[in-house]
């Protein structure tokens, strides 16, 4: 069974990856997941603010102390041996491209269109494949517009199409007035390839600490549904290469994606559950189920529920909103399951 | 001749290049001011550096000195190439080995910055009374006076070992040259060959132990041999004066710098002459030639080779014309004829018969690092030109007490005005030190220009003030001492022109940097009077920038160091504008390049926007401000606080007299009170409405500097206005008035108390029942709420139901305002100590950080209740403290017998009862005690007016029938690697003593070296890539014994616990120890969240709390309980956020990813021994093996 799928510009042998996540923090991880069949490796994201707030802490931390005192003109080794800033990445990139022959996208969220550019080159430089760009950030400023928003992330991936040769792929939160007309510009702008969509680590709240707690949770199957309708209208309007991640967990999961218009299939939170092995069977899965359900190849499924195609606009859009509502059964709240 | 490079670097730095490049194996223990080369050579080691023969040295750490000496020994036995580094102590540990290896004929080469020995005090500055105290062990002795000289004579040394088969021990002055940066000629590695002769290698390796072919070394004699075997080495020690003679030739044909075993300086036919070695003769030596310049027949002879003593060499080098000769020694041997350098060319010249035309004195100078100028130089030679010169003198000191001192004249000065001059005056926070190293680094790199640079610190470990010294000469600076008058000075921290005469050090037309906010005239007008009329006086020009204001615009929250550096390069006209700012760029790379770009870009915004804010200040033609400098202690401080506390607080501790101070080094305890530093930019501020009186701000607080009090309302009426209290909310003290005060000048500002402060307001939860606010707003109102606060009565702590965290805040630290870092994670234990049994405690102290901060003048933290008692302390070593604590054990049980037997004796005759009471006292509470001392003070006056030889002998010893506690405190270098063997023998005792062990995880007093207590993964020196074993399990160990308490605690997550487990430890009747987590500066993060970094630790299973108490084995119960249960957290939670961990992390993610597994598996592998345990039930045991009370609430 053909699997094949073109992301990218890159022709791999079937859409499955895993999601840009701590999954290649770890080179053994890695390997595994090259072994698994991975079509590509994509690193977690080199977070700007991040990286600065780390080189600071060390900074202060190492330097505060320092030759105050006559016994002790410092209190930890010499950093020769290690480097912050975005070393410790790109060094881990390079360990990751010398360790596997599939394509590797690295990840990047910055702060300014300097250090996106600054970054982006240094990531270039150290061997990546392909860029994406997780232009997440929280926009509280009040008099921020939507169209400040924007422009700020169009600027950014026009300045990276001049100046860097690498695919970019921009990983959009669902949260844009207008994600369509976004999406419009992005492609103009010289995005290669949209990611759809970024999950957000939102704090919880420690009620007996008044506390604010960070918490990662692990998508869910349910997460999928938002993605596939936006892959759905997004492939019917553009020619860019279309991942979803979030919410994909099994092979069926797999093929509503590529049928919405995925090109690349990209999971995080299964692999981290079952292990980077998981990424094999789903594979097994996805040409066995191919196989069973009459299919010549994968690319004759793409797109295939896509808007303009299996489903109407339309139904897409308002219809299908008011079947779910009308479809809606007390015996489904979870609530009662259990009982 | 090689080609030479120049470098611009320290002596130890110098030393370790070569002792590295020349050496297999390097085993080393970290003591100041050596502690440098072995951390350099560890660095190179980890860094795949090789040494001439293509191989990484093996750099180990040693458990102490003597193990460092006796892993050198063997390494050498089996034909190594080997080396190593130490001083004071350390040397002195060193000395049984150094005798075998001489014995045996070893070469091998050690290298001393040579410190003071502890005697009346510990003094980590330079002397040569520790290697002095080696004159005997056969090893030869080369003495270097200039970090050019340390690199050189390392080098001799090394090579003249191989030839001469005589051991060398290579010596510089501690912190003078091993701290001295310097501009030298390196040598390069062709260098270090060409001395090294390939065949003498080849000796020493065949001379090696191997079963190929086996000799034995290291025989028993006896009479009929030893002594003719003891003499057959003799012929080596008669040639070896001329192998290194012959050596120092081969160095000078390949350097072109010419030494001798004895160097003569100054006039051909001089008739008074120095003779001296180390840095001071190159003070000496600066002296001579501006003399010899003014017509003086004067010279200097500088030992070099002092072992063996060459006479004929000695005697040839001193000029025949000489009339006069003045041996000067930088060390005292009490009691003897002369120090050891006088006898010794007494002898020489007796022997050659050149005595009898001579005379020869002998004198003291510089001991402890004291300041050897020309001034003294001249007054020597005044000595000397008089009927009959003084011999037995000192000088550099008044001895008003004995009258050793001789004269000099203070305000000679020589140096001539193309010797650019520079003094900074910064706090050891702000970089000043680490700008002006680069400085001088740029200045002597960039120019043919000599250049010199030495720091100095004061004894704080927080808001540590340093004052940098650079020169830079057209010639070679022999100046081995301060800078006196200096044409630049830069004050880093307005507040310090407050505290001390800053611009003493300005000479005529000086120019001053200030870092000061405000217009021109706002800055002039905060400078204290002395400071304007100084100005004024001396034609000063004043710049001034505010650098705070440019790092924080920066990006650099107070970083000034760049911004004043550049300052500096512009206003010193030291090199083209241009040019500097280029260099300070470069300099900014090289240091901070692998720390990020990000600190990069900000230290270059820093550097271009220094200059902008730079700005002139009119110096009027008069002072104008009515403001003095504020006195350095209230006129309330004592007498001697006055007299002596003062001078040396404000830095006039050399104009002194010897009839300030004591004879024995007893000193007062309680005076840091008297020495307000107000170094804290935000103190803490109380707000009782959200407060909910649990006290654990006052408990966290490392400096006793925010404090907890209940008292009768009726005394609330006298309080200042802006004094705060609220109702207490509790049933001991029913009624009374609660209040929480901040020592505003004694604060360090870390913050922990907020950061441990549970009390959130639950409308706007970042508001707590504490938070920091700005200090200067607070400072006057606050000191005497202050006042206030600690004139209301102390609580009468009998009342408390229990003694818990929120309780034993009610007693008075007798440990307060220490000199220890902000934040310290050590003096909350120590500190609560003393709250619980301060007035009854003798505390043995083992060298390092609690020592200094504990010990280290001006101050003294350990403080006195009302009724004047507190800790009584004392520092022996830092090797022995677990001996030294059980003595006074055994002292005050002694005591306590013989009280009792005497007691029993007078009981008849006292008042019916009152021995038998004194006698069965139960003393084990609080007021059990209080009820003691009661009786006690009866039993005094009742004994006065008895006239019976038991009445009178029991008098004196009427104290010693009150309880008293040993507490035995160290860190865990001591615990764990030094003092282990004393601590395990003291603890296999039953004696009664208190071990407290504040276990910050390296070694943290000399910079953070690796100890057996550092964890699996962590990065200490000497564990760069970090550690690969587990932490050494010391409370198992002692465990194992039976009999011992136990407990391992850590403040910061279970308080409870903690202040249980040091009150269980205290009553146990025989040896207990407490193992004590203390977050630490050395671990990389911000001080103000060790608390909740603690909490993750234990949190994440790796330092599991508990208590082993053999007691309840009586009643039938396991002895350990657990406080703490399994993992609730992932360990890498807790370690990715210290600096320790991140380094191994960022330097090689899957070694990290392996080694925080191991520690996890680790940890889980003795929590499950642990809990064995504590399921374990005693034979015979009376109960179920519930576990104890839980520590927790």
């Amino acid at each position: 069974m053909d699997l094949s799928t073109r992301y990218l510009g890159f022709e791999l042998p079937h859409p499955l990856m895993p999601a840009s996540s701590p999954l290649a923090d770890d080179l053994d991880v890695v390997r595994r997941l090259e072994d698994a069949g991975a079509a590509a490796i994509v690193m977690r994201s080199l977070f700007e603010e991040q990286i600065v707030g780390d080189e600071l802490t060390t900074y202060y931390a190492h330097e505060a102390p320092e030759a105050s005192y006559a016994e002790a003109l410092s209190y930890l080794p010499e950093p020769g041996m290690f480097a912050l800033g975005t070393h410790e990445y790109l060094e881990q990139l390079q360990r990751i491209k010398a360790a596997v022959s599939v394509p590797v996208i690295a990840s990047l969220n910055g702060t300014t269109p300097d250090s996106w550019l600054e970054y982006a080159r240094l990531i270039a430089q150290a061997g990546a494949d392909a860029l994406e760009l997780n232009v997440y950030d929280l926009p509280t400023d009040p008099r921020e517009t939507a169209e400040d928003v924007e422009r700020r992330v169009l600027d950014v991936v026009t300045t990276l199409r001049e100046a860097v040769f690498l695919p970019l792929a921009v990983k959009l939160s669902p949260f844009y007035s207008a994600l369509a007309n976004f999406a419009e510009r992005l492609e103009r702008a010289g995005a290669d390839g949209l990611v759809i969509f970024n999950r957000f680590y939102q704090p919880d709240i420690d009620v007996e600490n008044l506390d604010i707690v960070p918490r990662a949770r692990l998508s869910n199957p349910s997460e999928l549904q938002l993605r596939l309708r936006w892959l759905s209208i997004l492939s019917s309007q553009r020619r860019l290469s279309l991942a979803v991640t979030g919410g994909v967990h099994n092979a069926v999961d797999a093929v509503k994606a590529v049928m919405s218009g995925a090109h690349a299939v990209q999971m995080a939170s299964v692999l981290l559950r079952r292990g980077p092995e998981a990424l094999r069977r789903i594979r097994a899965d996805l040409k066995r189920w191919l196989e069973e359900h009459g299919y010549e190849s994968l690319r004759q499924m793409q797109g295939s529920m896509s808007a303009g195609r299996g489903a109407a606009l339309p139904a897409l859009e308002r219809v299908h909103y008011m079947r779910v509502l009308q479809s809606w059964r007390p015996e489904d709240s979870p609530a009662r399951r259990g009982s | 001749m090689g080609q030479a490079s120049r470098l611009v670097l320290d002596a130890n730095e110098a030393v370790a290049s070569v002792a590295h490049r020349a050496s297999e194996v390097i085993a080393i223990y970290p003591i100041t001011p050596s502690s440098g080369m072995g951390e350099l050579s560890d660095a190179w080691s980890a860094k795949g550096k090789t040494n001439l023969w293509g191989d990484v040295p093996r750099v180990i750490e040693m458990q102490s000195e003597g193990g460092a000496a006796g892993a050198v020994h063997g390494a050498l036995q089996a034909g190594a190439l080997a080396t190593t580094f130490t001083a004071s102590q350390g040397l002195l540990l060193m000395i049984p080995n150094m005798y075998k290896i001489a014995g045996e004929l070893t070469a091998f080469a050690m290298h001393v910055a040579a410190r003071s020995i502890a005697t009346h005090a510990l003094s980590i500055f330079g002397d040569h009374s520790d290697v002095m105290a080696c004159r005997q062990t056969g090893f030869a002795m080369l003495a270097s006076g200039s970090v050019q000289e340390a690199q050189d004579f390392a080098a001799i040394a090394h090579a003249a070992t191989l030839s001469s088969r005589i051991p060398f021990l290579h010596f510089f002055d501690g912190f003078r040259t091993s701290h001295e940066v310097a501009k030298i000629d390196a040598l390069g590695n062709d260098d270090l060959r060409a001395l090294l002769a390939a065949e003498d290698i080849a000796m020493h390796r065949a001379r090696a132990l191997t079963p190929d072919r086996p000799v034995l070394r290291g025989t028993a004699q006896n009479p009929d041999t030893f002594f003719q075997a003891r003499e057959a080495a003799n012929r080596f020690y008669l040639a070896c004066p001329d192998t290194v003679e012959a050596t120092m030739r081969r160095f000078a044909e390949r350097t072109g710098r010419s030494y001798s075993l004895f160097d003569y300086a100054g006039h051909p036919q001089a008739e008074r002459v120095l003779v001296l070695m180390g840095s001071g003769a190159e003070t000496a030596h600066e002296m001579v030639d501006w003399l010899v310049s003014r017509g003086e027949r004067v010279g200097v002879l500088k030992v070099r080779l002092y072992r063996p003593f060459d006479v004929a060499r000695f005697s040839a080098a001193l000029p025949a014309t000489a009339r006069a000769v003045a041996v000067l020694d930088r060390t005292k041997e009490p009691g003897a004829v002369g120090e050891p350098l006088y006898q010794d060319v007494l002898t020489a010249l007796c022997e050659t018969g050149r005595a009898r035309e001579l005379r020869i004195v002998g004198g003291r100078y510089g001991l402890s690092s004291k300041e050897f100028t020309p001034a003294m130089v001249a007054g020597v030679f005044e000595n000397l030109s008089r009927e009959t010169p003084q011999n037995h003198f000192t000088v550099g000191i008044v001895d008003d007490v004995t009258h050793t001192s001789i004269p000099y004249d203070p305000e000679l000065d020589i140096e001539p005005d193309d010797v650019r001059r520079a003094v900074f005056f910064g706090l050891g926070s702000d970089g000043t030190v680490g700008a002006n190293r680069n400085s001088v680094k740029i200045l002597g790199e960039e120019t043919d220009a000599y250049a010199q640079a030495y720091f100095v610190y004061d004894s704080k470990k927080s808001g540590a003030v340093t004052v940098s010294h650079l020169r830079v000469s057209p010639r070679p600076i022999r100046s081995a001492y301060l800078v006196r008058r200096a044409g630049l000075v830069a004050c880093h921290q307005f507040e310090l022109l407050n505290r001390q005469d800053v611009l003493g050090l300005a000479r005529e037309g000086a120019i001053v940097l200030l870092n000061a906010a405000g217009t021109p005239e706002e800055v002039w007008g905060r400078l204290p009077r002395e400071v304007q009329e100084e100005a004024v006086a001396k034609r000063l020009r004043i710049f001034a920038v505010d650098a705070i204001r440019v790092a924080r615009e920066s990006g650099l929250k107070g970083r000034i160091n760049t911004i004043m550096q550049t300052c500096f390069f512009a206003l010193s006209e030291a090199l083209p504008r241009e040019t500097a700012i280029a260099k300070i760029k470069a300099s900014i790379e090289a240091t901070y390049a692998k720390k990020g770009p990000e600190v990069l870009k900000r230290n270059f915004a820093a550097v271009d926007r220094a200059l902008e804010g730079l700005a002139e200040i009119a110096v009027p033609a008069s002072a104008t401000a009515e403001r003095g400098r504020p006195p350095v202690v209230p006129s309330e401080a004592p007498d001697f606080v006055q007299r002596v506390t003062a001078m040396i607080a404000s830095g006039r501790g050399d104009a002194l007299p010897v009839s300030a101070f004591p004879v024995d080094g007893t000193w007062p305890t309680a005076t840091s009170q008297w020495e307000k530093r107000n170094i804290a930019a935000e103190i803490p501020v109380w707000e009782p409405s959200l407060c909910i009186q649990c006290n654990k701000c006052a408990l966290v607080c490392p400096h006793a500097a925010i404090r907890a009090k209940v008292f009768e309302p009726s005394l609330a009426a006298k309080a200042p206005a802006t004094f705060k209290s609220d109702s207490f909310r509790a049933a001991d003290f029913e009624g009374f008035r609660y209040t929480i005060q901040v020592a505003p000048e004694d604060c360090t500002g870390c913050s922990l108390c907020v950061a441990f402060c549970p009390a959130k307001d639950k409308a706007n939860p970042k508001r707590k029942a504490i938070g920091m606010a700005p200090q200067p707003p607070l400072r006057e109102t606050e000191r005497d709420n202050y006042a206030f606060f600690l004139d209301l009565p102390d609580p009468d702590l009998s009342r408390l139901r229990q003694m818990d965290v929120k309780g034993s805040q009610f007693a008075r630290p007798l440990f307060e305002y220490s000199g220890a870092c902000a934040g310290c994670g050590e003096t909350p234990y120590i500190k609560l100590v003393t709250q619980l049994f301060g007035d009854r405690t003798l505390v043995a102290n083992a060298t390092g950080c609690t020592s200094i901060y504990g010990g280290n003048l001006p101050t003294t933290p350990y403080a006195v209740d009302r009724d004047g008692r507190g800790p009584a302390w004392s520092n022996s070593l830092f090797e022995d403290n677990a001996e030294f604590g059980l003595g006074m054990r055994l002292a005050l049980d002694f005591r306590t017998t013989r009280a009792q037997q005497l007691l029993t004796e007078v009981g008849p005759a006292l008042a019916p009862g009152l021995a038998r009471q004194i006698l069965e006292a139960d003393q084990a509470t609080r007021s059990g005690i209080a009820e003691q001392r009661e009786r006690v003070a009866r039993l005094r006056r009742a004994l006065a007016p008895l006239p019976s030889p038991a009445a009178q002998a029991l008098a004196p010893l009427c104290d010693d029938l009150v309880k008293k506690s040993v507490w035995i405190v160290g860190g865990d270098g001591w615990a764990y690697d030094i003092g282990f063997g004393g601590l395990d023998h003291v603890l296999s005792l039953p004696y009664d003593v208190n071990v407290l062990v504040l276990d910050t995880e390296v070694y943290s007093n000399t910079g953070g070296q690796q100890s057996k207590a550092t964890p699996l993964g962590a990065a200490a020196k000497f564990a760069v890539r970090g550690k690969e074993t587990g932490k050494k399990d010391l409370g198992l160990m002692a465990m194992s014994y039976g009999h011992v308490y136990v407990a391992r605690v850590a403040m910061g997550a279970k308080d409870h616990q903690t202040v249980k487990a040091i009150q269980e430890a205290e009553a146990h009747p025989g040896p207990s120890l407490v193992i004590a987590y203390s977050h630490c500066i050395a671990h990389g993060y911000d001080m103000a969240l060790g608390c909740e970094q603690q909490k993750r630790l234990v949190d994440s299973g790796l330092w599991p709390l508990y208590r082993f108490d053999p007691r309840r084995m009586a009643e039938g119960l396991s002895p350990l309980q657990l406080d703490s249960g399994d993992a609730r957290t992932p360990a890498v939670d807790f370690m990715r956020n210290e600096s320790r961990f991140r380094m191994v992390e960022a330097a090689d993610p899957a070694r990290f990813k392996r080694l925080a597994e191991e520690a996890k598996s680790e940890a889980e592998r003795r929590l499950a021994f642990y809990r064995h345990v504590a399921e374990w039930k005693p034979a015979g045991g009376v109960s179920d093996a519930t576990p104890g009370e839980p520590a927790s609430r």
